[in-house]
């Protein structure tokens, strides 16, 4: 578990020391808590792909971003795009834990009126920079607001998480060449390579590999693949995507679908089903012993 | 024949309307950036680009992207003007505008051109009879379509003032002016452009110039017409529409569009619900469009000012 002082010492808006990574492993656990329970409450809801990102979003709102919880439209902020929006529940968490919003708001995940819709709404839900959900646009935004970064000379970054099955999407590869073209190298990629997607494995339902080579023949630089349960793996990673280079850049990580709840990992049936009470129970007593 | 209102005024494209003044926004505003896709010696946004190079982004021939990275643009407090064929940017783009654009309540103004059968020759795949009904169903989306050169250019500024998305929809051809230059314009209120007290010809874009030639030939046979020009479809100036039913008892609606979600329905609806009058439509009866000449389509397709002036009769006998 996570203490919320421990979290609200930290400065988001400046550049920082990385937190420890004992806290981070700590804050990508409460993350996966607050994933089952949220779902598992709203009954229904999308656990495989939000447990898969929680290192990674970990590591980019408590160590990387700079973003101001007071002050979500902080023209400084840096920004992050969910573009594999079905995953917000690991984002609703990160938010509130990064004191966007109470705490008690994750209960109301996917009711009537919530902020904190199926899908992202950024009408709605402070620190959600778009909405997102139907998959393939959010690249797109990303890039918009990375050249209206270079446009208004500001410094700030944008990152983006997109999914492997999300890459077979047309519009993808329409904005990988776009950022290429207009050398957004202010936009930073983190694609979640867990394999799966909904009707089945990736290489089976049509394979989107190599991402490398692919990637790389649109003018992108290609980072990884990394680990994406490893926290050190990941600041590797991302120290990369952020050191000096024209490009865009997109860091491949691979993660396991469902990671923490052991009947979950790997399992396609996961991706969008809640987990009964039983179940809540087994994954949270799963998640103690990490 | 009715008096042709083309033979006797000056005729522009109202594409080329936009391109102008997009230009004179670009000198006050610096906050508008401009966007195409592949398109942009026709839409005319070439001319935003030649005097704003760095304000121009050039997407190539990829619509879907092009809306996200507008919306990106405007969620960074830029005010970003899309615009590709309307086919395109209402039918390849329509669930980015939808779900990105629209549902983030973004400052994007996609302002499409070449809408309808006017756009003659390419045929079919290039004539957006849709885009009215497509995307008028998107809630919260404005939609717009001048009748002429002048109202374009004033339609273009007052969305680059107000917050929020829309779809204006040009034409490729030229259309004679039927407005004053000085002629006032509101969002979402319709111009009454003659007075008459038998019928009333709503109508919107191009078709605002046959309505007002069938009103010449209504004259002819002692039917005063009125036109009012219904340049934004949505929110639809619903009092006008009622106010002037309710005075000539008649009514007729125009428009370069599938007579199924456009103008015509819009009006129905409105009269319907408030002030039941016999009403005709003109319109494409659930028709592709084809190659040909401009003035040959709208023939072929029933919207010429001959074709309103008959529906006007027939409002009128059923009246009576
Ligand atoms: C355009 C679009 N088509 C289909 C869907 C339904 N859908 C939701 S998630 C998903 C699979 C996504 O796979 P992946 O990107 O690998 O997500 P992850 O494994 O990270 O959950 C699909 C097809 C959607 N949200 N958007
Ligand atoms: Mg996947």
């Amino acid at each position: 578990m996570v203490e919320l002082e421990e979290l609200r010492e930290i400065d988001f808006t400046r550049p920082r020391e990385r937190p420890p990574i004992e806290l981070l492993k700590r804050a990508a656990n409460q993350v996966r808590r607050d994933v089952v329970t949220m779902l598992a409450e709203a009954g229904s809801g999308h656990p495989g792909g939000s447990l898969s990102i929680a290192e990674i979003i970990t590591a980019l709102y408590l160590a990387y971003m700079r973003h101001n919880p007071a002050d979500p439209e902080w023209p400084e902020r840096d920004r992050f795009v969910l573009s594999k929006g079905h995953a917000c529940p690991a984002l609703y968490s990160i938010l509130s834990l990064c004191g966007y919003f109470e705490r008690d708001a994750l209960s109301t995940l996917r009711r009537l009126g919530s902020i904190l819709q199926g899908h992202p709404d950024s009408k709605r839900c402070p620190g959600v920079e778009i909405s997102s959900g139907s998959l393939g646009q959010g690249l797109s935004t990303a890039l918009g607001m990375a050249l209206a970064a270079k446009m208004d000379g500001r410094t700030y970054r944008v990152f983006a998480m997109i999914g492997d099955g999300e890459s077979e999407e047309g519009q993808i590869w329409e904005c990988a060449m776009a950022a290429a073209h207009y050398k957004a190298n202010n936009l930073i990629v983190a694609l979640d390579n867990n394999e799966l997607q909904i009707d089945g494995p990736i290489r089976e339902v049509v394979n989107p590999h190599p991402f490398p080579e692919k990637w790389q023949a649109f003018g992108w630089r290609v980072v990884g693949p990394a680990d994406g349960h490893d926290f050190r793996s990941i600041f590797a990673a991302l120290d990369e995507a952020l050191s000096p280079d024209s490009r865009p850049s997109i860091c491949i990580f691979r993660t396991l679908k469902g990671k923490g709840v052991h009947f979950m990992e790997n399992q396609v049936e996961w991706h969008g089903k809640a987990p009964d009470k039983q179940q809540l129970a087994q994954a949270l007593s799963d998640l103690d012993q990490q | 024949m009715t008096k042709d209102v083309s033979e006797t005024t000056e005729k522009i494209a109202t594409r080329d309307a936009y391109g102008e003044v997009l230009v004179e926004l670009g000198e006050t505003h610096p906050e508008i950036v401009v966007l195409d896709a592949d398109l942009s010696k026709s839409t005319r946004t070439e001319k935003f680009a030649k005097r704003f190079p760095d304000r121009f982004f050039q997407m190539g021939v990829a619509e879907a992207n092009m809306m996200g990275v507008a919306a990106g643009l405007a969620r960074c407090g830029k005010t970003a003007f899309a615009s590709s064929f309307s086919i395109f940017a209402s039918g390849r783009a329509w669930e980015q505008v939808r779900n990105t654009i629209c549902y983030s309540a973004l400052n994007v103004k996609i302002v499409a051109t070449h809408g309808g059968v006017s756009v003659g020759a390419d045929g079919s795949s290039h004539q957006c009879i849709e885009d009215f009904a497509t995307m008028g169903a998107i809630p919260t989306l404005r939609v717009i379509c001048p009748c002429d050169g002048p109202e374009t250019g004033r339609a273009i500024r007052a969305i680059a003032e107000a917050k929020g998305p829309f779809y204006v929809r040009l034409g490729r051809a030229k259309v004679p002016t039927v407005t004053d230059a000085d002629a006032p314009f509101e969002l979402g209120k319709g111009i009454v452009l003659r007075e008459g007290g038998d019928v009333v010809l709503f109508a919107c874009g191009i078709a605002v110039a046959g309505a007002l030639a069938a009103r010449e030939a209504l004259a002819a046979d002692g039917l005063g017409a009125a036109v009012i020009d219904l340049h934004t479809l949505k929110p639809l100036d619903e009092d006008l529409v009622e106010d002037w039913a309710s005075r000539t008892g008649a009514a007729v609606t125009a428009e370069e569009h599938v007579l199924r979600g456009g103008l015509g329905s819009a009006v129905a609806m409105t009269l319907g619900r408030r002030c039941p009058v016999p009403l005709e439509c003109v319109g494409i009866d659930d028709q592709f469009g084809q190659s040909g000449e401009p003035e040959q389509l709208f023939q072929y397709y029933g919207l010429t000012a001959d074709h309103i002036a008959e529906a006007a009769r027939r409002a009128v006998a059923r009246r009576q």
